[in-house]
């Protein structure tokens, strides 16, 4: 089972549904990086509402998906990381660097319009 | 619910199911959800260790009972190369591969009695125990 990705305006949101395989988390970085160029995205959305847990090769797959989107011109942020998976990930030292994240999609969405919004000011 | 659960670790398709089998004794040992977060992340590592660097392997979950306490046993087993260096290999940070060198440092951290034996080209075992509050 592959990940959805969906498009909402310039916005894609890559919507986890369960727990992906290390291939499938692979697949969803490559499709990303492909599809922000192919649709023209300014932002995307990674929704991990869904992960009873985040790993360490979840959190570097996750900062590897937010650089890349980053390299392809595109805002990332990360949402909806539960909070017994937040407390673990801190236990274990596990951190996504910069990466921005936020409580839910509908944050995640607000968060991008604004750092678009705020990018386009200073041109 | 047998008291022992043994997982042949073989796939990354293997990690998700070891990781459920683990949640699975954690509830049924009435763990908190962040307790069983924790445990199944863990079995997560040991798992992805075993398909890293032994490509085979296995894990095995029981119940651990000792006078005053429950709790669980996870023992993850491979015949692979083994760990020439274990002290180096539970520095955090420290990785052979593409990791982030978290997992077995990470481990030891979360649960609360962790072992590692491993000889070089014989394989390793590291076990791990974490007892209900």
């Amino acid at each position: 089972m592959s990940i959805p990705i969906l498009k909402q305006g310039p916005y894609l949101i890559a919507s986890i549904q369960s727990a992906p395989t290390d291939s499938e988390w692979r697949e969803m970085a490559k499709v990303l990086a492909e599809r922000v160029g192919k649709l023209r995205s300014r932002g995307v959305v990674v929704d991990v509402t869904v992960l009873d847990l985040i790993d360490s090769f979840a959190a570097r797959t996750l900062r590897e998906i937010a650089q890349i989107v980053k390299l392809r011109g595109a805002e990332p942020v990360i949402v909806g990381i539960q909070p017994d998976v937040a407390f673990s990930m801190v236990q274990l030292g596990l951190t996504l660097g910069d990466v921005p994240t936020e409580l839910d999609l509908e944050a995640g969405l607000a968060t991008l319009s604004a750092i678009i919004k705020g990018g386009e000011s200073n041109v | 619910m047998s008291d022992e659960m043994r997982v042949h670790i073989r796939s990354e398709y293997d990690l998700v199911i070891a990781r459920q089998e683990a949640r699975k004794l954690c509830i049924a040992l009435d763990f908190s959800s962040g307790e069983q977060t924790l445990v199944a992340t863990c079995v997560s590592e040991l798992a992805r260790n075993i398909v890293e660097y032994a490509g085979e392997g296995e894990i095995v979950m029981s119940l651990a009972l000792n006078a005053d306490q429950r709790g669980l046993v996870i023992i993850a087993r491979d015949q692979g190369p083994g760990i020439p260096n274990i002290e180096l290999a539970m520095k955090d940070g420290y990785s052979t591969s593409k990791g982030l060198g978290i997992g077995l440092p990470g481990c030891r951290r979360i649960m609360d009695d962790f072992n590692i034996v491993s000889r070089t080209g014989k394989g390793t075992t590291v076990t791990v125990k974490k007892w209900k509050r």
